[in-house]
């Protein structure tokens, strides 16, 4: 920008210098659950400086449009701010969707306004602006229905899956490096986009429930590299900036997630876990278990000095959140030291446990990290297992021949006692038989988890009225 | 204008935000790695900017229609974003003092 527009354009960026460090004191201001709400705080004062500064903008002749978009987009925004917490692993993924929508429709609309006046630099990023931007979009979708079970949830795969999406993007890119080397050929710019679009639902066909803490986040790293690069066709720092935090953000969380499930990005991507399993189901003979009541379980519970519930997804599903923290309330009352052993992938998003707890009331200082926690086992009473599956399976530590072979785990199987709440002895969402029910320390708790923890609450809570 | 400057400009920018984000993210508490992802949603939907540009300039027919979708996507993930944070983080509580002593109600 040059001189002439000096003064308004100084202002301007001078807001967006202010939301660009009110951004980072937001995020820096996540690390903990004292200050997190400031961070809020920050973000939303960041946010309207910069949509009031833009409004000074010295082009915009038309505001009537630009409120009629900000109005409906808080009608749809409202309702999507308020969703259960159940249900905030889709609402997310539905939010990157959109976030996604924004780039490549500003992309697409920058391409059409400046073509074929465009440096060959810049084609180059609208490009990986629009490809990221559109395969995050389509694929966010997918993840979203799968999450909210309006497609299936198990992973579809078939012979030559990985070649196909292949050559998709490498159909993409061939018209990315085509627009840059000939800007005439914009006719093709479409096609670049469908391709993007389409890669995007082939890309998440084949994965499964349990892979989506790690999806998610991946998408959430393309939504955030997506704005990047449409921060740099539009030469705003700001958006850079959120952008780059963004894109850090996703690619961080997905790293930890795949750590926890001892898998790479690009086993994620490309190597559904649903196929490994063809092994898992012919070791059906019966093996004995041991099993118990809720009045027996109410019994051992109430006998115990030290408690370690560790949740699953299950236990989201039965909606027992609310029960657990009842269970919670009475052992504690009884002196007994309950803690939550928290698996970094448990739920359906990272740290989705943690939320759900914490709308059930239960103090966040009791739920430990894994990392933290699995030391304490062997010296645990008991552990209650409740809708967790494989991320207890002491197979991860031993068994080389199971494909969870080498993921970390919680190590339940070291408590004195191990209780499991579990409908039936059916092999969980992975298909994985898991030892630690026949281990001699392992009561089953069969039933639903919800009815079940209120048995147990009211063979407690019995005893004193 | 001098683009190459502006472009060496903004990948200085790129990369030294990206190095903040990373050492700002690593320290945030694995308990609000959810809460995380929605603020960062909602702070990602500064992409707004750009649509409402878009849409105010009005230099054609195409860019308004796309701009003005684009602003409607942003804004939601703005508001829904802003919100859904501010209700989990309430939710977060640390232990009382004491529990209370309030009567148990049993469910069923």
């Amino acid at each position: 920008m040059t001189a002439e527009l000096a003064g308004g354009q100084v202002i301007i960026e001078l807001v967006y210098l202010i939301a660009s460090v009110l951004f980072i004191l937001s995020l820096k201001w996540m690390s903990s659950p004292t200050t997190a709400r400031h961070g809020i705080w920050a973000g939303e004062v960041g946010m309207l400086l910069a949509i009031c500064g833009t409004l000074l903008h010295h082009g915009i002749v038309d505001y009537r449009l630009i409120a009629i978009g900000l109005v409906l987009g808080t009608i749809i925004g409202v309702p999507l701010g308020r969703v259960a917490m159940t249900a905030v692993p889709q609402r997310t993924a539905l939010s990157h969707a959109f976030g996604a929508l924004c780039v490549t429709l500003v992309g697409s609309a920058e391409f059409y306004l400046r073509s074929p006046d465009i440096s060959r630099f810049m084609m180059a990023v609208l490009s990986l602006e629009v490809i990221l931007g559109g395969l995050t979009v389509t694929g966010s979708l997918m993840a979203a229905g799968k999450l909210q079970e309006i497609l299936p949830q198990r992973p579809l795969t078939y012979k030559g899956q990985n070649l196909v999406n292949f050559l998709l993007l490498a159909a993409a890119v061939a018209i990315a490096v085509t627009l840059v080397l000939h800007p005439d050929s914009r006719s093709l710019f479409p096609f670049m986009i469908l391709i993007a679009l389409a890669f995007g639902v082939l890309l998440i066909i084949p994965i499964g429930g349990a892979d989506m803490p790690t999806v998610i986040s991946l998408l959430n790293g393309y939504a955030g590299l997506s704005a990047a690069a449409m921060g740099f066709v539009l030469e705003s720092k700001l958006l850079i900036i959120a952008g780059a935090l963004d894109g850090s953000s996703g690619l961080i969380l997905s790293i930890i997630m795949s750590k926890a499930m001892n898998r790479s990005f690009t086993n994620v991507l490309f190597g559904a876990f649903g196929q490994v399993q063809a092994s898992a189901a012919a070791g059906e003979e019966a093996r004995p278990v041991h099993s118990a009541t809720p009045e027996e379980a109410a019994a051992i519970l109430s006998a115990a000095n030290r408690v370690i519930v560790v949740p699953g997804y299950g236990m989201a599903v039965a909606q027992a959140q609310h029960k657990v923290r009842e269970l919670y309330d009475a052992l504690t009352k009884r002196g007994v030291d309950v803690r939550f052993a928290i698996h970094p992938v448990a739920g359906r998003m990272p740290g989705h446990m943690n939320v759900l707890l914490a709308e059930a009331d239960i103090p966040y200082d009791r739920l430990i990290e894994m990392d933290e926690i699995n030391g304490d086992f062997p010296q645990t009473d008991v552990a209650l297992v409740i809708g967790a599956n494989d991320v207890t399976n002491p197979a991860a530590r031993s068994d080389t021949s199971s494909p969870i072979y080498g993921m970390p785990i919680l190590d339940v199987d070291k408590a004195h006692t191990v209780m499991v709440i579990k409908r039936s002895m059916n092999p969980g969402f992975a298909g994985i038989d898991n030892p630690l029910y026949y281990l001699d320390n392992t009561l089953m708790l069969f039933g639903d988890a919800k009815a079940f923890v209120g048995s147990i609450v009211r063979e407690l809570s019995g005893g004193h009225a | 204008m001098n683009s190459s400057s502006n472009l060496i400009d903004a990948l200085f920018i790129f990369v030294l935000a990206g190095f903040i984000g990373f050492e700002v993210i690593r320290r945030v508490s694995p308990l609000l790695h959810t809460p995380l992802m929605s603020l960062t949603n909602a702070l990602d939907a500064i992409a707004v900017v750009g649509a409402i540009v878009l849409v105010g300039e009005h230099k054609s027919t195409l860019s308004a229609v796309f701009g003005f979708i684009a602003v409607v996507a942003a804004t939601s993930n703005i508001v829904g974003g802003f919100l859904i944070t501010d209700r989990m983080l309430k939710m977060f509580k640390s232990s009382r003092p004491a529990a209370k002593p309030a009567a148990k109600s049993v469910g069923q």
